[in-house]
């Protein structure tokens, strides 16, 4: 965790520009609970070691459609309601195309068993999973009466749509910064009246099963006055500490 | 030429002057004064740039009004004009606005460390966004790879090459933290820069005389000298562009992170905002208490660079706790 000095008493607590109103009336916030947006909508998850793509950097260079994806004023963005992730079963229909099928196709006719969540054979049977976030237990999130959507803690079913309400249960401070506009980041306008934005659901960032943001290559390497600055350290090697994967 | 030049706001002090140039401000007299208080050889090596390219410079626009002073209508005119230029000498088609400042808004930016990982999109999109140099890959942000402990920016490396993050370090991108008592605005000797109603520092890029001294001013190392003429190739060039913003420079003139007046000031985020993979970057009016960025000044605990400076910056930082 990267916290250098939220403890230090000689750095004075900067508030300039608050009133003590806001507190209370910031609670109110601009996007509900679920108003998050489909960057990811039905994509799949970022490759370790690649950024998710920034949406909109160049939308200006035209043609490619960007202008058509911005969302319009008053406008934010969803993921659809609808929307249940999909499993690759390894194998190709005629067209070439991978075959991707829902959960209940394999699920609604196996009864659901906790005990196999820890096993390798689920791992294998769900391919490319790779589970690194706490307990491995499955049904902590899924819900077993129904593979196509998730369950919170008390027993409500939960869309996959609407994922964000899960992560909630166990990371209130980041789940309310994100409805505050503070976690995740956004796409569009900062002015409401001018335009709508994109916001991104957790997913979007962090793999459910392994939500450590992914290690990147930095881009944009620059030729810089201030580079010899620092004492140069040699370039570290792919292992990466904290968030090895 | 140029009379006085309209009074600043009441909210804050009129801008300081050399005292030599009190009661209005031209080029001339400005090289003139400026002969007289450093001596000749410091005066002739300030003014290389001047004089180097001056032959690049026509002559209508050497002789131009201040920007604060032009007409709305002579401002048209330089607009179409400047649109010529750049599909004469670039090749590519282009819209120039002259966007204002909107009453009741000041930016603010906020940047938060827990989450920034140093992938330096941001300072890409800079890059592609406000038309800079190709071959010198400049951008108005600079990423620093910082030792956790610490808030210095001298001691920031920028030729990290990853994976990141390093699980040691931080990473603090710095641009222009359009301050509100900015020194470089009161060391410019001819007001080519100076603060606009919505907290945003510009520069007039045709009244700028590239004697640098903001560049020395500025304790962020925020501004960027145009050493040759941008090479842009059309293709590349953005064609959505403002007089105070994303223009394509002039050779020899300064420059610096604008928040992309040019979006914002018509509502849209930043490029750099948009372009931030981790949502590090949040963005937004000061004076609307229900922002985003009045959120963070009210829910987190936020630092501004060299507070100790009292330059009053409107780009804080923040951790998550
Ligand atoms: C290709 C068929 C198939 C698909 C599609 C599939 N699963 Fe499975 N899943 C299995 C099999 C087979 C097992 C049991 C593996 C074992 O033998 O341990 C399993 C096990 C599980 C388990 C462990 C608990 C249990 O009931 O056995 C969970 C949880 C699970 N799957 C969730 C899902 C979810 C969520 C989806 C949709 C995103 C999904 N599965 C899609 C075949 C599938
Ligand atoms: C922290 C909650 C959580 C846990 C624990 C969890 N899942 Fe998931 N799972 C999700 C969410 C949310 C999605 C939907 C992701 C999306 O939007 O595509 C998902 C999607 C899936 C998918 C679809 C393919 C994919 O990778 O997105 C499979 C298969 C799956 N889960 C299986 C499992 C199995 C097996 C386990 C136990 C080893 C498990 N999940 C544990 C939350 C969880
Ligand atoms: C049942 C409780 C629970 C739910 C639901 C849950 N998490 Fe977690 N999460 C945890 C725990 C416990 C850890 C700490 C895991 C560890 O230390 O390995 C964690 C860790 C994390 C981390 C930090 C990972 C790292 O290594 O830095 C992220 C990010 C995260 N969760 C995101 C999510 C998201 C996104 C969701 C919703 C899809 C979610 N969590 C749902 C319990 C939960
Ligand atoms: C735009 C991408 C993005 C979105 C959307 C996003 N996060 Fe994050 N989140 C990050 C990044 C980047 C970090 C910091 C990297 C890290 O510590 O792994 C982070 C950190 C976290 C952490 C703390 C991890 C730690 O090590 O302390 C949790 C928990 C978390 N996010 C949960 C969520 C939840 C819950 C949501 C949705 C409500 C969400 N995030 C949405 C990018 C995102």
């Amino acid at each position: 965790m990267r916290l250098p000095f939220t403890n230090d008493p000689s750095r004075p607590r900067r508030r300039r520009l608050v009133l003590g109103a806001l507190a209370a009336a910031g609670l109110v916030a601009a996007f509900g609970a679920g108003s998050w947006a489909a960057a990811r909508a039905q994509a799949p998850t970022p490759a370790p070691d690649e950024a998710p793509a920034p949406a909109g950097t160049a939308d200006h260079a035209g043609a490619s459609g960007a202008e058509a994806d911005r969302p319009r004023p008053g406008e934010v963005r969803r993921l659809a309601p609808a929307y249940v992730p999909r499993v690759d079963t390894g194998l190709v229909d005629r067209a070439g195309a991978p075959v991707l099928v829902s959960c209940g196709t394999c699920h609604a006719t196996r009864p659901p068993d906790p005990g196999r969540c820890a096993t390798d054979d689920a791992m294998a049977m769900h391919r490319g999973l790779v589970f690194a976030h706490g307990e491995r237990s499955c049904l902590a999130c899924h819900d077993p009466g129904d593979y196509d959507r998730l369950r919170l803690a008390h027993g409500e079913p939960v869309p996959f749509a609407e994922a964000p309400r899960l992560c909630a249960q166990c990371h209130g401070p980041q789940q309310r910064d994100w409805e505050r506009g503070l976690h995740g980041g956004m796409n569009g306008f900062w002015d409401a009246a001018r335009g709508g934005r994109e916001r991104h659901a957790c997913t979007s960032c962090h793999d459910p099963h392994a939500p450590a943001y992914p290690l990147v290559t930095p881009v944009f390497h620059p030729p810089d006055p201030l580079a010899g600055r620092g004492r140069p350290i040699p370039a570290r090697g792919a292992e990466g500490g904290a968030h090895g994967h | 030429m140029a009379t006085e030049l309209p009074q600043a706001p009441a909210d804050r002090p009129a801008p300081r002057r050399l005292p030599v140039l009190q009661g209005g401000v031209t080029r001339r007299t400005t090289v003139k004064a400026l002969g007289a208080t450093l001596g000749l050889a410091a005066f002739a090596r300030a003014i290389a740039p001047l004089t180097e390219w001056a032959r690049d410079i026509p002559v209508d626009r050497f002789l131009q009004r201040h920007y604060r002073e032009l007409t709305p209508e002579a401002m048209q005119t330089l607009l179409r004009q400047l649109e010529q230029e750049t599909r004469e000498q670039y090749g590519a088609e282009v819209h120039i606005e002259d966007v204002k400042p909107t009453p009741g808004v000041a930016f603010g930016y906020a940047l938060n460390l827990s989450v920034c990982n140093g992938c330096r999109r941001c300072a890409e999109a800079c890059h592609i966004e406000n038309n800079h140099d190709r071959a010198s890959q400049e951008s108005y942000i600079r990423v620093l790879e910082m030792s956790k402990g610490s808030m210095d920016m001298e001691r920031g490396r920028v030729d990290y090459a990853g994976p990141n993050p390093d699980p040691d370090k931080f990473y603090m991108p710095v641009q222009c933290q359009q301050c509100d008592d900015a020194p470089c605005v009161k060391v410019c000797p001819v007001e080519a820069t100076w603060k606009e109603s919505d907290g945003i520092v510009v520069v007039d890029y045709d009244w700028c005389i590239g004697c640098r001294y903001c560049e020395a001013a500025c304790p962020y190392h925020a501004r960027r000298f145009n050493w040759t003429k941008p090479q842009v190739p059309a293709a590349e060039v953005n064609p959505d562009q403002a007089y105070l913003s994303n223009r394509i420079r002039p050779q020899g003139v300064v420059e610096k992170c604008h928040f992309c007046l040019h979006r914002t000031r018509k509502g849209r985020l930043p490029a750099c905002l948009e372009a931030c993979p981790t949502g590090a970057r949040v963005f937004g009016n000061l004076l609307d208490p229900d922002s985003e960025i009045r959120r963070v000044l009210a829910d987190k605990r936020v630092y501004v660079l060299k507070e100790e400076l009292g330059t009053r910056p409107r780009f804080f930082y923040f951790f998550d706790v």
